[in-house]
């Protein structure tokens, strides 16, 4: 489809469990999703269909029953320093400062440098995300923010190919999470991340992504569409809303999540399509969706 | 609850204590008797005047105690030959078999609960092993131990080694698995590698938990040391409660049991002091 040879392959890929009962669970299968290089997207679909799985596949945390995850041409062979994940629990580790923290993965990523030279790296994505003055904390003295502002930095510091982010500001107030989205976008798109996001929150979705993937509900859930979001860039939280396909956008994927993500279940043509090739939509260029 | 003001407790110790020396000292009063009617006096006058009328309680008084006990702290490193040492002398004796015998069993049982608690083969495998060694009185091990080991001074370390190594084992087993699966995950998508991962993750993560047992470990070896000392004699603070015991001295076995308290007051005030600096808030 796209000249350009996507920088994550996830071809067919299925979690089965062994039911107690005997027979077995498939949560998703048949999932086929392509992601260019600096592509932002977002995956959204209700708990349980296993969207965290499929984040903790392409991390190399979690293995899947079928299929085959394949980033920049090659097979994932568990973790790598190229995919950072940003966990939805922030997993900072207590006895560390802030910097500390940071130089973990930094000392990880460049285990030959200096001292010096990592600490100059924390502190340099220590004020990309703000928090300069707290290097030295305990994440036990910063707010549920900050600590995922830490989260964001070292996660950003090893200069990952991939981020991948889980439900990363779900834990925290609106207020809180408006900043931080912001401070995501602005960095991504100063860096051309790669980035996949896992979401509840379909205006995150409308903000940050370049597409959504919407899931089906689980068990069996698979790929339903693909969502291009095609408001311009840079988008701002302040303006977003008076863009006039914002709300085309937005009713589009919540009447996916309210209506047609059990559709599935009932109707055996809805997704009468290949899998490996989902629908793209366009619905902000959709002059007949009101 | 309501607050109070700090120096409060302090002044309740205060007075329980005050209390307690009252009660003791007026228990311990020597009784008045009376000349029984129907001694003999040729009795009386053989026994001497004290046992006819009556006599100091055999129990001291807190006076007594607090003597002998500065008499004690005064001159705590005499040496006057096998059955009269200075009480400093034993206790160094008892501090050095526990250190001794602790120090093995932690660099024992650190490494090796930390390689259970990795594995939950072998977790499950030698969980039963440690479930019938654990609750064996280290003393049964005595026996054992001088027929093997044929020296009476390894013998009491062996005991202390012996009953030190099982809550260190289990505590650092156990925190080791239950390190939080979110950090070891941060460590797996770093690529960390198996030895930086059990120093630098791991280890900090289940310090707390190791530590607690090292404090419980400490306390029973210090309580398991009067008693082996008791069996071995000789020296330490075990032997010395037990030689005063001979010499009927009361007040010297209280004394005793007064620095017993104390120095494992200390010991567990000190490795509190490390716990807390390895602790960390969430």
């Amino acid at each position: 489809m796209n000249e350009l040879d996507p920088i994550i392959k996830i071809q067919g890929i299925a979690q089965r469990y062994p039911k107690r009962e005997g027979g077995t669970t498939t949560v998703f299968e048949n999932l086929h999703l392509n992601i260019q290089k600096g592509e932002f997207v977002c995956l959204i679909g209700h708990s349980g269909c296993g969207k965290t799985t499929i984040l903790n596949v392409l991390a190399g945390l979690d293995s899947t029953s079928e299929g085959y995850v394949f980033v920049d041409g090659r097979e994932i062979n568990g973790t790598s320093l190229d995919r950072a994940v940003i966990f939805q629990s922030h997993a900072l580790m207590p006895w560390l400062s802030v910097k500390d923290n940071i130089g973990f993965a930094v000392k990880s990523r460049w285990p030959d440098w200096t001292k010096v030279q990592i600490e100059a790296h924390c502190l340099k994505y220590i004020q990309l995300v703000n928090l300069s003055g707290a290097e030295n904390k305990r994440p036990a003295e910063l707010s549920g923010g900050m600590k995922q502002r830490v989260g964001i930095a070292r996660a950003l510091s090893i200069a990952p190919k991939i981020l991948l982010m889980d439900e990363p500001f779900s834990a925290l107030d609106a207020l809180t999470r408006g900043v931080l989205q912001e401070e995501v976008l602005r960095i991504c798109a100063e860096t051309k991340q790669t980035v996949f996001m896992i979401t509840h929150d379909v205006d995150e979705a409308c903000l940050l992504a370049d597409k959504v993937v919407l899931m089906t509900s689980g068990p069996q859930a698979r790929i339903a569409e693909i969502v291009e979001n095609t408001m311009p860039k840079p988008r701002t939280r302040a303006t977003l809303h008076h863009d006039p396909q914002f709300y085309k956008i937005r009713n589009h994927l919540v009447d996916f999540l309210v209506n047609r993500s059990k559709m599935h279940l009932t109707d055996p043509n809805a997704l009468d399509f290949d899998p490996k090739y989902p629908p793209v939509v366009q619905p902000g260029l959709d002059n007949i969706a009101a | 609850m309501k607050n109070f003001k700090p120096w409060l407790p302090a002044m309740l110790s205060i007075i329980i204590l005050l209390i307690f020396l009252g009660v003791w000292h007026l228990a311990t009063l020597p009784t008045q008797g009376t000349i029984d009617p129907n001694l003999d006096p040729e009795y009386a006058k053989l026994l001497g005047a004290s046992a006819a009328v009556g006599q100091k309680s055999t129990m001291p008084t807190p006076a007594d105690v607090l003597d002998k006990l500065w008499v004690n702290v005064k001159d705590p490193f005499y040496d006057h030959g096998t059955n009269d040492k200075g009480i400093g002398i034993q206790i160094a004796y008892s501090l050095a078999r526990v250190s001794l015998g602790f120090g093995l069993a932690a660099l024992v049982a650190i490494p090796f609960g930390f390689l259970i608690g990795m594995s939950p083969l072998l977790y499950k495998a030698l969980d039963p092993f440690i479930q019938v060694l654990k609750p064996i009185s280290p003393l049964a091990w005595m026996p054992l131990a001088l027929y093997t080991i044929k020296d009476s001074a390894i013998s009491a370390i062996f005991v202390i080694f012996i009953c030190s190594i099982w809550p260190m084992l289990i505590n650092t087993a156990f925190g080791v698995s239950t390190v939080r699966r979110e950090w070891i995950n941060v460590a797996r998508t770093l690529e960390v590698k198996p030895l930086r991962m059990a120093f630098k993750v791991i280890l900090p993560a289940a310090a707390p938990t190791i530590m607690t047992g090292m404090r419980i470990s400490l306390g029973i070896a210090w309580l398991v040391i009067v008693a082996a000392e008791m069996l071995v004699g000789g020296t330490g603070i075990g032997y010395f409660v037990w030689n005063e015991w001979n010499n009927l001295s009361i007040t010297s076995v209280i004394v005793a049991i007064l620095v017993i308290g104390i120095i494992g007051m200390i010991l567990d005030l000190l490795l509190g002091k490390v716990t807390k600096w390895v602790s960390f808030k969430e």
